[in-house]
């Protein structure tokens, strides 16, 4: 069975999980962003139709909420803490660096090649290293501007299962 | 006796290792040092010919998080306490205070590690660091569940509403409402069917109290929904929780599923006709889901959005039905309201604000965690008791509370206690417990342009005032620190602050103003020296600062390399120079010079 049929058969399994549960469109989408990465545009088509939900609706619900992504994303997620102990300790100087390096234009936040996506969060709790960003799973705390451009390096040159 | 049991588990195995698996514990590569000890003390234990019967747990946030990974080790009633431990310390650990009964000195923490827990009160964190919290036995052992059997089958649920009113509890959410006044209002209520919700969403930027709660002691959580449901006859409770928090989703619904097992949840509860049983309900990144009509809203399945109140969710709340929300924290504070009683509840605390609060002490202090004090404590204990003062010994200069929504309080100010009155009174809140504590380097016109940036994006847009004015205040902030502020924008941002205060149909937008009036009001001349002179006195806002070479340069090439915006040039022991067109005002090059050749203007 080839992977493409195969997550189609969980969103059919999806689909029939939340058919009659009250308020199930955030889970809905939860779910199937965890099957895609992202939100594709034919699953919001299917659920509209099998479940009879407007598609108006559920696009409402997806743009309202930061969690979901209706583009793809990329192989590396690199999650910046927007949060304000990492902000006073200059996260706003980290983000632009990283942008440079990658070379995100403006509104931009994953690189052509679909390799890196820069995400920003609120807080993920371990501000006694501020500043602090993730890149998948891995957290590197006390980053600078400096240290961030050898980080990324490891990133670009291979594939990102190693750690600092 | 609880307490006879206990010591009997302590001491069937003779060492006890706990690793903190708090936030910070984990960035920390906790996970590993965890492996670690149980690697080396398995690996001995079958080698050694003296077997230490040692049993190795994770446990929540320990407090401290600057000096994670922390370990204790407790031996004979006796704790030890490491810091900054690595996998690769294990070993010596294990080898020599564990076989051979040795501590190993110069790892454990040092005289700032007690001073950070002595001022504090360990209430709602006491068992956080302590206990495993994947093993429900362990809560059970300190007397966990026996709150909540107690209310269902030794008192009535006006009896719990009395006592839980005349504890004094305010809620920790933020606004500081009276919890047994909520929960009366919605018993009164004539419909027979009421929801019971933890509001876990944590949205302030800067804060991770309730995670560590949930993460470090998840049961009494549980135990607290169980206390309030029953006082309002609820049969179905919900825990609205972040998406982005997978640890504390995890653990949370370990601990659900135990409790279920036990039968503390679920049909005919403690033994009793009560039935209750919890659902978890991720929520999906948006701070305004706080907000209890956008979170009801949310669990509905809609866009986040808040109506206007009345009426209010303990009338008409979840699918119309009357509904109390409350926030993790005061649910944590409802089993040892119920165990200990309310007068010593009571005892804890100033006047109009009962027992304790949590912070996410952060920002720029050399000690930094999760801290628990009593309520009416001052800053000032706060800053630099606990806190040990502040890092590189630079100048205090303010500390924001209450995140977004909250203000700065001034160096002038640092006696103020910390109670819901006296904060609201110097123009911050309590705020759900987020603690920033700000030096000489920061800019009060950023912080506030911050803050602003941040619940303008969140605004859900439903209202005006908060969809454009916070709009139009922050397009001002910004030319302000952009070096192209007017004479009359203060007077303008005092007028728009006030309006989108009052106007604003949710809390979001009537405290968004927050952040810059309290700055206005207490840093007035660093506006003005933005707007009039265009410098930014702490040297942080980019369009008013330049990085230039000196020349004492010797040439290292240290920021050329470390420079992502490739803006530097220079051969190799000359002079080098930064191309301004090119400089993304990231300070690498300030940073990684040696020789303080590269000057900040
Ligand atoms: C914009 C906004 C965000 C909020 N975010 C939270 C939050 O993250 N957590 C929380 O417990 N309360 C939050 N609140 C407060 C809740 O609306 C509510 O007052 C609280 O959950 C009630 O519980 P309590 O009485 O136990 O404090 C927020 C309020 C507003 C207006
Ligand atoms: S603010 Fe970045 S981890 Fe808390």
């Amino acid at each position: 069975m080839n992977p493409q049929s195969k997550k189609e058969d969980l969103l059919g399994d999806i689909l029939e999980k939340y058919r009659d549960t009250k308020g199930n469109i955030i889970p809905l989408l939860q779910d199937i962003q965890d099957i895609f990465g992202y939100i594709p545009e034919d699953a919001v088509d299917l659920i509209s139709k099998r479940l009879d939900i407007p598609e108006s609706k559920l696009y409402g619900v997806t743009t309202f909420y930061a969690q979901f992504h209706l583009r793809p994303r990329g192989e590396n997620i690199i999650t910046a803490c927007c949060g304000t102990a990492c902000h006073v300790k200059g996260s706003e100087r980290i983000i632009n660096s990283i942008r440079t390096i990658l070379g995100l234009g403006s509104g931009e936040d994953t690189t052509r090649d679909q390799k890196f996506t820069l995400e920003k969060v609120a807080c993920i709790g371990t501000c006694s290293m501020a500043p602090v960003i993730v890149i998948n799973k891995d957290v590197y705390g006390g980053i600078t501007p400096d240290k961030i451009t050898r980080t990324l390096k490891k990133y670009q040159t291979k594939r990102s299962d190693d750690k600092e | 006796m609880i307490r006879n049991s206990k010591n009997k588990k302590e001491t069937e195995r003779d060492i006890v290792v706990k690793v903190c698996l708090g936030p910070g514990g984990i960035a920390s590569g906790g996970e590993r040092v965890l492996m670690a000890f149980k690697e080396e003390t398995g690996k001995r234990g079958i080698k050694a010919s003296f077997e230490p019967n040692c049993s190795v747990h994770q446990v929540g946030c320990m407090g401290l998080c600057s000096k994670d990974v922390l370990v204790d080790v407790l031996q004979n009633g006796k704790k030890t306490t490491y810091q900054f431990i690595k996998p690769e310390m294990v070993g010596r650990i294990v080898e020599e205070h564990i076989i051979n009964g040795r501590v190993v000195e110069e790892w454990t923490v040092r005289e700032d590690y007690n001073a950070f827990y002595g001022k504090q009160m360990k209430v709602v964190l006491d068992a956080c660091g302590k206990i495993d919290p994947e093993d429900i036995e362990a809560y059970i052992l300190m007397d966990g569940y026996e709150s909540a059997r107690k209310a269902l089958t030794k008192m009535t649920p006006v009896e719990v509403i009395e006592e839980v009113k005349s504890s004094g509890l305010r809620g920790r959410g933020g606004a500081g409402f009276p919890t047994g006044k909520k929960w009366e209002f919605c018993r009164s209520q004539k419909e027979e069917t009421r929801y019971f919700i933890c509001n876990a969403d944590e949205g302030d930027p800067g804060a991770f109290m309730d995670r560590a709660i949930i993460e470090g002691n998840p049961h009494s959580v549980i135990e607290g929904m169980i206390i309030g449901a029953y006082a309002i006859n609820a049969k179905e409770g919900y825990v609205y929780i972040r998406a982005e928090y997978p640890l504390a989703v995890k653990r949370l619904g370990i601990a659900l599923g135990k409790a279920r097992e036990k039968g503390f949840l679920g049909k005919k509860i403690f033994g009793t006709d009560i039935d209750f049983d919890i659902k978890i309900k991720l929520g999906a990144g948006a701070f305004v889901c706080g907000e209890e009509t956008a979170l009801i809203a949310s669990i509905e399945g809609r866009r986040g959005m808040p109506r206007t109140r009345p009426p209010f969710p303990a009338q008409k709340g979840l699918w119309g039905k009357p509904t109390v929300i409350n926030n993790v924290e005061t649910l944590a504070n409802l089993p040892l309201i119920i165990k200990n009683g309310a007068k010593w509840y009571s005892s804890i605390g100033s006047d109009g604000s009962k027992g304790t609060k949590v912070f996410a002490l952060t920002g720029k202090i050399k000690n930094t965690g999760l801290i628990e004090v009593p309520m009416g404590i001052s800053l000032k204990e706060i800053i630099y008791d606990i806190a040990g003062g502040i890092e590189k010994d630079r100048t205090f200069k303010a500390v924001q509370t209450g995140g977004p929504s909250g203000g700065c309080i001034p160096s002038s100010m640092i006696d103020l206690k910390v109670d819901y009155e006296t904060l609201a009174k110097a123009g911050s809140i309590m705020g759900s417990g987020g603690m920033i504590v700000l030096d000489e380097t920061d800019c009060m016109v950023a912080i506030a342009k911050f803050f602003l940036e941040f619940t303008q994006k969140e605004s859900c847009g439903k209202c005006p005032p908060c969809r454009i004015g916070t709009k139009r205040m922050l397009e001002i902030l910004e030319r302000i620190t952009a070096g192209n502020g007017k004479e009359e924008d203060l007077a303008l941002l005092e007028e728009l602050g006030g309006k989108v205060k009052v106007t604003s149909l949710c809390g979001l937008g009537q405290s968004a103003p927050n952040p810059v009036l309290s700055t206005i009001k207490y840093f007035r001349d660093e506006y003005e020296e933005h707007i009039k002179n265009k410098k930014c006195p702490a040297k942080v806002c980019n369009a008013l600062i330049t990085f230039s070479i000196l020349e004492s340069c010797n040439g290292c090439g240290a920021c050329r390399i470390a420079c992502p915006a490739v803006a530097i040039t220079g051969e190799k022991k000359k002079l080098h120079r930064i191309y301004q067109d090119l400089c993304i005002k990231c300070g690498a090059c300030f940073e990684v010079c040696k020789f303080s050749a590269v000057e900040k203007l």
